[in-house]
């Protein structure tokens, strides 16, 4: 294990920078997100929650695909899928890591979203540890290990040092790059940082929740449950759970008159939304209760179903801190999950 | 030999002119028939009435490449639906201050009142905004890189 | 608020039991003290979840445009701001008031919880208010917190009373404060306008389109948004270019000017805190300076100052920072 002493942390963004693009949480006009680094940026690897989670580095909220043309009888196509420069996503939090893995299993399965692919190989990826849970984070119940995420290079970060640990091949690659800012040593500090952290874990409000009724032979009855109907009452069908998670997969096409011809993107979008999935009958799930349900009914019983029984939650609390009105996973995890909560 | 000319192009604004039917469109024909000259790169969209132009038009004239965009209506008191255009001064009048507020240059955007017997008036008033717009320069702060893409 | 929350409980109670409404409409309690969530109550044993405390901040009165269809008459409690929003929506003819018994209950602001959590360290375990301070217990510790810093930014320099009320559970008399709620929107004006721009740009960068803003707003009342229409042109789903950030915020706030009642529900919701109020403000300080002074949602008839005039209005050009020159 290396580290390195806090008060050097901008010299190693700066030498990262330097070899590739360097994304980090930076705070901008008072919010925390990923943005590229920058010599005088407020980089804010503490936050525990950057406000959108860091599957926008892969799957950007919009994105171009590609330009069409026409001229006289010919259409002329040009792929906006260029080759991606190699970068490293510094400070991923082990809910946001564990989301890419369930981000995989969508666009990484035959056939391949080359432009989701090309962004993922390019990429090294640098996790953060967590020290300072909140209330509202859940990941235990998911099995991730809030102490220890995986990622190229796993860091932990206490008041003096930032601690450094290489996974793979990609993170050696990135470690011999900037090693000698670096010092060995460290393992026991980690080591009180995770039981601490673990401790405090343990004690955490949603810890606990049981999932146990969330399987697929389960489907039908969870499906018909009366409770959706009240859970969804004060829904006002925004997109802000699907937006800020970490998780959420779905996206739109749309075209867009240039000057020069089309352009077509790819935009993310909200199952919450009255035009999700508009066609030309209207639109399959014609209640805010439907599409309520639709959410929550993916994330634990659709895409586990379909997915070895992986969740397509992580339990980061982002909706939870969220939503306007306070509804979230959590309370439908509670109302059809399980006895846990009794 | 063909000379290379090194000189920047100069700038040539885009210019849209929102026109009511009944008083400024037929001031803009006016100014026509009567050889009244007012720049080319003016576009007049004609509208039944100034105040059927609804903030999202103004903006949307932006987006498209527009780099000044000017309404013309009947004068106040005139309107051929007796009140439309006192709806078009106040919306404009928030509208324009708004875009202000939000750092977007204010003489961009201009309401005048041009009558069907304004020809002289209405090439003018357009010579006038194109010679404000030009030296403002190009609309940056409005506009849609996308759209501009490949020129 | 207590006191407050147990005279409404016991108010809603009689109310159900007696059948003079077929429901409440009030605020239940989340998994924190802190994130209570709109809810109707149709039995007096829902309301064993019935909470009003300090984070009952969400505004009440857009529910209604679905519950006045409902069968039976709806009960409401609604904060001072919220009235404004009612008599708006009625106004509007999007709340059928013959079916709606408003109970006025008492505000004296509400509290930000992510202000909180940014000013103090651990898991917040409790929040109580003496006068101006907020105490704070944590994991970490205690901590007192001064009130206007903690406050919603709706709160902050909210003057409002109720407009409209069936009958009230008011047992604190909040005092008329000596704020400016332009103060802010005054700052912007003063800046120059590359500083306007680049504070707007920096702001609505953030925005991820998630429509919370425009779906909370008691003035968006609209069936179908124009964002939402493939036929108006201008739909969208995302800010594809910086253009469409802008598009989005400045049609929004145009299509309410006049009609905002400055709730501040829009700012509250906004998961990147993007400070959408002083959008709105800017239109009201506008609308104030150039036609009078008018506060939508202060009656439930009359004109707005967008679809009235004079003739000696203003001409656009001779108008300066939301004043005739």
């Amino acid at each position: 294990m290396l580290k390195i002493a806090k008060e050097r942390l901008n010299e190693l963004y700066a030498k990262i920078n330097e070899a590739f693009g360097l994304y980090i949480p930076i705070k901008k006009a008072g919010e925390v997100n990923y943005h590229v680094w920058g010599e005088g940026k407020e980089v804010s690897i503490e936050t525990l929650k950057t406000v959108k989670s860091p599957k926008n580095m892969f799957f950007p909220q919009s994105e171009n695909m590609m330009k069409f043309k026409t001229e006289d009888k010919n259409i002329s196509i040009e792929d906006m899928n260029f080759e991606k420069k190699p970068f490293v996503l510094f400070g991923v939090r082990a809910c946001d890591y564990k989301a890419i893995d369930v981000l995989d299993k969508v666009f990484l399965a035959d056939p391949v979203d080359t432009y989701y692919q090309s962004r993922r190989e390019a990429t090294t990826i640098v996790t953060l540890a967590c020290s300072k849970p909140e209330e509202s984070c859940f990941c235990k119940v998911f099995d991730i290990d809030a102490t220890a995420p995986k990622g190229d290079v796993t860091t932990w970060l206490d008041d003096n040092y930032l601690y450094w640990q290489a996974n793979t091949e990609k993170g050696e690659k990135l470690t011999s790059l900037v090693a000698e800012l670096f010092e060995k040593g460290g393992e026991a500090e980690v080591k009180a940082q995770q039981d601490a952290t673990k401790a405090v874990i343990d004690e955490l409000p949603f810890s606990n929740l049981d999932l146990s009724r969330f399987k697929p032979e389960n489907l039908n009855e969870l499906f018909n449950a009366k409770e959706w109907e009240e859970m969804s009452e004060a829904c006002l069908g925004c997109g802000t759970c699907t937006f800020v998670c970490p998780t959420c997969q779905c996206f739109d096409i749309r075209d867009f008159k240039t000057n020069d011809g089309i352009l077509r993107y790819r935009c993310w979008d909200s199952c919450m939304y009255s035009d999700f999935t508009l066609m030309a009958h209207g639109n399959s799930r014609t209640t805010q209760m439907q599409r309520f349900r639709q959410r929550f009914m993916h994330k634990l019983v659709y895409y586990p179903s379909q997915n070895g029984g992986l969740y397509s939650c992580v339990g980061c609390g982002r909706c939870v801190n969220k939503c306007p009105q306070h509804l979230n996973i959590v309370k439908v995890i509670k109302t059809l999950g399980g006895k846990n909560d009794d | 030999m063909q000379e290379v000319s090194t000189e920047k192009k100069e700038f040539v604004p885009n210019i849209v002119a929102f026109c009511c039917n009944w008083c400024s469109y037929a001031g803009a024909d006016l100014a026509g028939s009567s050889r009244l000259s007012y720049p080319a790169n003016v576009k007049i969209i004609r509208v039944p009435c100034s105040c059927r132009v609804n903030p999202t038009f103004v903006l949307k004239a932006f987006q498209q490449g527009a780099d000044g965009v000017i309404l013309c209506g009947c004068h106040p008191g005139d309107c051929h639906y007796v009140t439309g255009n006192y709806y078009t001064r106040r919306r404009m009048a928030l509208l324009f201050s708004f875009l202000n507020y939000m750092g977007i240059e204010k003489e961009r955007t201009r309401v005048e009142w041009v009558s069907a017997a304004e020809g002289a008036r209405f090439s003018a008033v357009m010579n006038d905004f194109v010679k404000t717009i030009s030296q403002l320069g190009e609309n940056k702060r409005l506009s849609d890189l996308r759209v501009k893409e490949g020129e | 608020m207590k006191d407050v929350e147990m005279k409404m409980l016991e108010r809603a109670k009689a109310l159900l039991e007696s059948g003079e409404v077929a429901r409440v409409i009030g605020w239940k309690k989340g998994e924190f003290f802190y994130d209570p969530t709109p809810a109707s109550f149709e039995t007096v044993d829902e309301l064993k979840d019935f909470v009003y405390n300090w984070f009952c901040g969400a505004n009440l009165s857009k529910y209604l445009i679905q519950m006045s269809k409902k069968e039976g008459k709806t009960a409401v409690f609604l904060k001072p701001c919220d009235t404004y929003s009612f008599n708006q929506l009625v106004k509007e003819h999007r709340i059928k008031r013959e079916n709606i018994h408003v109970i006025a209950v008492e505000c004296l602001a509400k509290l930000n919880i992510e202000a909180i959590k940014a000013q103090t360290d651990g898991i917040v375990k409790s929040v109580d208010v003496v006068e101006k301070d907020v105490k704070v217990v944590t994991t970490s510790g205690e901590y007192t917190l001064y009130k206007p810093e903690v406050v919603l930014s709706k709160c902050a320099v909210c003057n409002k009373t109720h407009q409209v009320k069936d009958e009230e559970i008011i047992l604190h008399e909040r005092p008329v404060r000596d704020v400016d709620r332009f103060e802010e929107v005054e700052k912007l004006e003063t800046m120059t306008a590359d500083e306007r721009f680049a504070f707007w740009k920096d702001q609505l960068s953030k925005c991820i389109r998630c429509n919370a803003c425009r779906n909370v707003c008691p003035a968006c009342s609209c069936v179908k948004c124009v964002f939402d229409n493939p036929k108006s042109g201008i739909s969208a789903k995302a800010n594809d270019s910086e253009f469409e950030e802008k598009l989005f915020h400045v049609i929004r706030a145009f299509h309410v000017a006049g009609r905002c009642t400055d709730c501040g529900e829009c700012s509250r919701v906004c998961p990147q805190n993007i400070p959408l109020h002083l959008l709105n403000r800017k239109f009201i300080k506008d609308i104030d300076g150039l036609y009078g002074q008018f506060q939508a949602g202060e009656t439930d008839e009359g004109k707005t100052p967008l679809t009235s005039y004079t003739e000696g209005d203003v001409e656009p050009k001779d108008v300066f920072n939301g004043e005739a020159k």
